[in-house]
């Protein structure tokens, strides 16, 4: 590997140092405030996209009366250039199982469920395997926890946390009307804490080496460290932890093949960079552009020169049109105008006056669209057409 | 309901609820918001997103009607951001639906196109995505046409037909821009489980769910020299067609509706009130046959309780989901078949007509009985009993084309022979109104004696409850009902096929032991029923059964066994209810059909 | 009861009569059947007391939930941005060339279906494809062509599935 660390690379997740075992043990006698602060002290958000923070997630959960509660961990990761999920499930799935466990003693849930996509369907058996070995020592040291994979079939949208619930309750995958949220209301109308794989992982993390240890990796606002899944026009595609608030110049230094022209951050739903402003960007929660938005969290696509813009965008869309629920207007057609629109205007069909009017809607989408992936079209959509509009018509 | 709150709409402050949404709220203080996909009868989807309103401090706009309000937020519902955005979903609904309006059913009563129209949509941004769809338009069914090519995807016929029916026809199928309104494996309406209510239809906002209309035809008919062309009205009919010729919302126009069809140039014009009232003589002797073999003769082949066959709606829904109850079915043909069964019989020997010459027309508030006229075994005439059904929409049009005034036309009085009713007849048109009816002549039957309610107003059996249970004891019958002394009659009325199911389900179960069982497939009985005007809604159809009953209580006559005519058929022709020629005419078998 | 009825009366046996359990059951019929005929998705509507047009309207949201006949092998493709850059295409027409079948296609002899989708979550290993519930990454013309060999020859024998 290089050794011109700009970056600064982590080694948690993968890390197998410490056994599961001893950290559930230590943890379940733990009172739930307590872990609930730890988290909360950890500034963790949540990995998947969003960013909501963690302990915020469980306490609000842990506060509702309620015989019946759940916790699912969401792996329907379907955002392009994401990976890591996979990687984590596959590599140390007890820290995951580990973690839905200590969830499930601070909110005082009985019952997880891991929502899989159909396209990891290679991973469950192992994972099946795992989470009767978990379950076994739960039963060893009297914890009642069961974990049940459920598995996807092939839609995006179901890694929208509702859709999510639709989908695990037998129905078409879409999102509900928010509120109720899930703490209050999610699967089958019960409290659940619906947290990202990789979430679950580092909550595992900070369970294991306290807060601080966290806390103390990153920048303001954006504590702790990330997995990256890198792709695209890069020498080396992979994962990748690194701490967070890293500058997208001293990112395309070190993944970069020497003639980036763009990097896609936060997958078809994130932003497109373009190379004039990489110094500007950081990568984090916060910070002049944000780069990370649902429903991913880490997918680096880098593109050289060789790339058309056009035909990214062009990609992108398609995804969009195809992965939308279709229940609400803006998402199902804004996303289909889009396409069309944009392939129009490099035909001569329609103007370039064409793409301000395709700006506007991607807007409206934003500011109307029932659910993230509506919400999120606009991202790519607009910090491509606005830093490559010449691609857009030529 | 929780505690009041405060909240600012457009920089007034409303004192609400807390949990009322910001549709509700805006409502209550006359600020009037769009809707789409929202309608009273149905859950809150929030998928149209016409409905968005700006909530000060939040960048995304949220669905008023998906939304409640909460303490201290500040809400616009016109600001330039809503405005824009409210307009752009409409642009981008019509790019994606058939705005070929002036050769729409609906042109003129249509959402979208009032939308379009109230927004100024005078642009053309987007691209027409109607020409990439291939879509077909399903004209199979002889009641309703689905041209997915004006579907705005709201959902709200699915709702429909889930929440209201429990019938479950249409679905929402696949996702993204193939996403679409459709039955199972995409087969056409008339082969898969529908009742024909047209629930769908009232509750389209657009042109993609409409009656199959006949008003060509009927012209056709009118026109032709060598036809009598007779017409039969339904009770529902006279409390619902005003609304689309000008009228209040439950305004009665009885006289003025039979004027518009004598100038329409029907030959007879004469009421289904009066086969109402014939069933009520039929169906209540079989009702009490029914009771003499199960308490008197314990026949175990008895089926009780015996529930109503009026609605065609019904009948359809329990063919296909409980084909193993259809002996519990009255046998009666309903009144519109009853009535055309008779038109080609009766009517033509008394008025010395050829009943081929004969062409039968009935006016209805449904979109059944289109479906009901045209099953096979309805030719007990010889003929097709009943060639063409309108719904209440298709007159108003009818009547519109003759360019007649309607708000100016004089009362006319029905055709006589099959034109007498009482207010019994009438009240068919409302959740109960069978009952009701049923009950004013089969205690009075048995007992000598008026129904113990005063001024004949049964009313545990009326209003709008979704199931509703009454009870009748029968004290001090006649000499030959006296296997009925102390017996109390158990009924049971449901309106709405989702309450028909819950009165199935409990009948099959076996908790509860009714005698009769009256169901309507639509929501408030006929006069909720899918060929009514648009729109419906609680408030409306609460109105139009005001009126009904009203009708009732302003008739001189009103017990079905007193009608004049119904006597005068039974003395002339008939001879006895549930005999021979009864049997023949009025009286008729089910299918059993596949519940998948 | 046929075939169908039976797999699906034991599906439901196996993880309940629940709506909830509606997707295991889907995807308990595709994993035997490769797709849901008309007549399963009536089997899985009748068992689970929900009506058919759900089961329709819920399997199609599903595009892993065939509805159409497939062949032995589902082919599905990764048209997402990574494998287009990497060279999805030049994979695909290879795939199209050898096995005489477009996209959304199976072979006459029911061997093989071929179909795109999208992100597999391999975009560090681009091009990739899924066959059945396997996923081959890295993918080239030549490779994908060697790959598609052995499960002729393994087809030819009457082998096991390539699960």
């Amino acid at each position: 590997m290089e050794t011109n660390y700009q970056l600064k690379r982590a080694d948690f997740i993968f890390k197998n140092e410490n056994d599961w075992k001893e950290v559930l043990k230590k943890n379940i006698n733990r009172p739930p405030h307590e872990l609930i602060n730890e988290l909360i002290s950890s500034e963790l958000k949540g990995r998947g996209g969003a960013g909501f923070p963690t302990g915020l997630k469980w306490k609000l959960s842990a506060e509702v009366k309620s015989d019946i509660k759940y916790v699912i961990c969401n792996a329907d990761e379907g955002e392009p250039g994401t990976f890591k999920d996979r990687e984590i499930l596959s590599l140390v799935p007890f820290k995951v199982l580990t973690a839905m466990a200590i969830c499930g003693h601070v909110v005082g849930a009985k019952e997880g469920y891991i929502y899989l996509r159909g396209e990891y369907f290679f991973l469950k058996p192992e994972l099946n395997k795992a989470i009767s070995e978990f379950e076994h020592y739960c039963k060893e040291i009297n914890l009642d926890f069961t974990i049940r994979i459920f598995m996807g079939s092939g839609a995006y949208i179901c890694g929208e946390e509702t859709a999510l619930f639709e989908s695990m309750e037998g129905k078409r995958g879409e999102p509900r009307n928010k509120p109720p949220y899930p703490a209050i209301s999610g699967y089958m109308n019960k409290p659940t804490v619906i947290n990202n794989v990789e979430t679950l992982a580092h909550a595992y993390t900070i369970f294991t080496y306290g807060a601080k240890r966290f806390y103390d990796l990153g920048v303001q606002y954006s504590r702790g460290t990330k997995l990256f899944s890198v792709s695209g026009d890069t020498p080396k595609p992979g994962i990748y932890e690194l701490e967070l608030g890293m500058s997208l110049t001293d990112f395309v230094n070190d993944f970069g093949d020497g003639d980036t022209k763009a990097v896609q951050v936060g997958g078809a739903s994130g932003f497109l960079v373009p190379r004039k402003r990489f110094a500007e960007t950081t990568i984090g929660y916060e910070g002049k552009l944000i780069g990370i938005s649902l429903p991913t969290g880490g997918s680096m696509m880098l593109f050289n020169s060789s790339r058309s813009m056009f035909n990214v965008l062009d990609n992108y869309l398609e995804f969009f049109r195809e992965e939308s629920c279709g229940q609400c207007t803006p998402c199902r057609v804004g996303c289909q105008q889009l396409l069309k629109g944009i392939k129009a205007v490099k035909t001569g069909e329609k103007n370039a006056q064409h793409l301000d009017k395709l700006l506007r809607l991607a807007e409206t989408m934003q500011f109307t669209a029932k659910c993230g992936l509506g919400q999120s079209v606009a991202n790519s959509f607009s910090s491509i057409v606005e830093n490559f509009r010449e691609e857009m018509i030529y | 309901m929780g505690k009041n709150i405060k909240i600012t709409i457009n920089g007034e402050v409303v004192e609400i609820n807390e949990g009322t949404s910001i549709l509700d709220a805006a409502h209550q203080v006359g600020v009037i918001i769009p809707t789409l996909c929202y309608h009273k009868d149905l859950c809150v989807a929030g998928n149209c997103r016409v409905c968005v309103v700006e909530v000060a401090g939040q960048k995304r706009l949220s669905p008023s009607c998906a939304t409640p309000c909460e303490d201290g937020m500040e809400i616009y519902t016109n600001s330039v951001k809503v405005r824009n955005s409210r307009k752009h979903i409409i642009e981008l609904l019509l790019s994606e639906h058939n705005a070929d309006c002036t050769r729409c059913y609906k042109n003129g009563k249509c959402e979208l196109q009032k939308l379009a129209s109230d927004y100024k949509v005078m642009t053309d941004d987007f691209i027409p995505l109607v020409p990439f769809k291939h879509y077909t338009i399903d004209m199979f069914s002889p009641s309703i046409i689905k041209d997915d090519s004006k579907c705005i995807r709201c959902q709200r016929c699915v709702r429909t037909c889930a929440e209201l029916q429990g019938v479950n026809a249409l679905t929402v199928a696949y996702k993204g821009d193939q996403m679409k309104i459709t039955t199972f494996f995409e087969k056409a309406m008339n082969e898969v489980v529908c009742t024909n209510c047209g629930q769908c239809i009232i509750h389209c906002p657009t042109g993609a769910l409409v009656e199959r209309n006949y008003i060509e035809e009927v012209w056709a008919a009118i026109t032709d020299k060598t036809k009598h062309v007779i017409v039969q009205t339904a009770p529902a009919v006279r409390v619902a067609l005003g609304e689309e010729l000008g009228f209040e919302v439950g305004t009665r126009i009885t006289g003025k509706m039979v004027a518009a069809l004598k100038r329409l140039g029907f030959d007879t014009v004469m009421d289904t009130d009066f086969t109402a009232d014939l069933t009520i003589m039929e169906e209540g002797t079989e009702l009490l046959s029914r009771l003499k073999r199960a308490l008197v003769d314990h026949d175990p082949e008895v089926k009780l309780p015996m529930a109503t066959s009026c609605s065609p709606g019904w009948i359809k829904y329990i063919e296909h989901m409980y084909p193993d109850y259809l002996g519990h079915l009255s046998t009666c043909k309903s009144p519109q078949q009853m009535f055309g069964a008779l038109a080609k019989t009766y009517y033509a020997q008394a008025r010395n007509l050829r009943p081929e010459n004969i062409v039968s027309v009935s006016i209805m508030p449904c979109t059944a009985k289109k479906f009901e006229a045209n099953r096979p075994e309805m030719h007990d005439s010889g003929y097709r009993d009943v060639d063409y059904v309108l719904t209440t929409r298709e007159l108003a049009i009818m009547i519109k084309q003759a360019g007649i005034d309607f708000m100016k036309l004089n009362d006319m009085k029905f055709d006589r022979l099959m034109g007498e009713s009482t207010g019994a007849g009438v009240i068919f048109g409302a959740t109960g109104g069978v009952m009701e009816a049923a009950l004013r002549t089969a205690y009075e039957l048995v007992t000598g004696r008026e129904v113990p309610f005063e001024g004949l107003n049964i009313l545990p059996v009326r209003g709008m409850e979704g199931v509703k249970e009454a009870s009748v004891l029968i004290e001090k019958p006649l000499k030959e009902w006296s296997f009925l002394d102390g017996v109390t009659l158990k009924c049971v009325i449901a309106h709405g096929l989702v309450n028909a199911k819950k009165v199935m389900d409990s009948v099959i179960s076996g908790e509860v032991n009714y005698h009769f069982i009256e169901i309507m497939a639509c929501p408030g009985g006929c006069l909720g029923g899918g060929g009514q005007p648009i729109p419906t809604s609680p408030e409306i159809r609460a109105k139009r059964a005001a009126a009904i009953y009203a009708e009732d209580t302003g008739m001189p006559l009103r017990k079905s066994h007193v009608n004049p005519e119904v006597l005068k058929i039974y003395n002339d022709f008939l001879i006895k209810p549930l005999g021979e020629k009864s049997h023949h005419l009025l009286h008729t078998t089910y299918t059993a059909r596949k519940r998948y | 009861m046929n075939t169908s009825a039976t797999l699906v009366k034991n599906l439901a046996d196996q993880y309940g009569r629940s709506r909830n359990n509606l997707l295991p059951i889907l995807q308990g019929v595709v994993e035997q059947e490769k797709y849901l005929s008309e007549s399963s998705m009536i089997e899985i509507a009748r068992e689970l007391d929900i009506p058919a047009s759900e089961v329709y309207g819920t399997a199609t949201f599903y595009s892993f939930l065939e509805h159409k006949k497939m062949g032995r092998y589902i082919i599905r493709i990764c048209k997402t941005i990574t494998c287009s850059m990497k060279g999805k295409n030049q994979v695909l027409l290879a795939i199209q060339d050898m096995l005489k079948i477009d996209v959304g296609e199976t072979t006459p002899d029911g061997t093989f279906s071929l179909l795109q989708t999208n992100c597999l979550g391999f975009c560090h290993k681009a091009p990739t494809m899924l066959i059945n519930n396997d996923v081959y990454t890295d993918l080239t013309p030549e490779k994908v062509r060697g790959i598609l060999s052995q499960y002729l020859t393994k087809n030819k024998e009457g082998g096991q599935d390539g699960n």
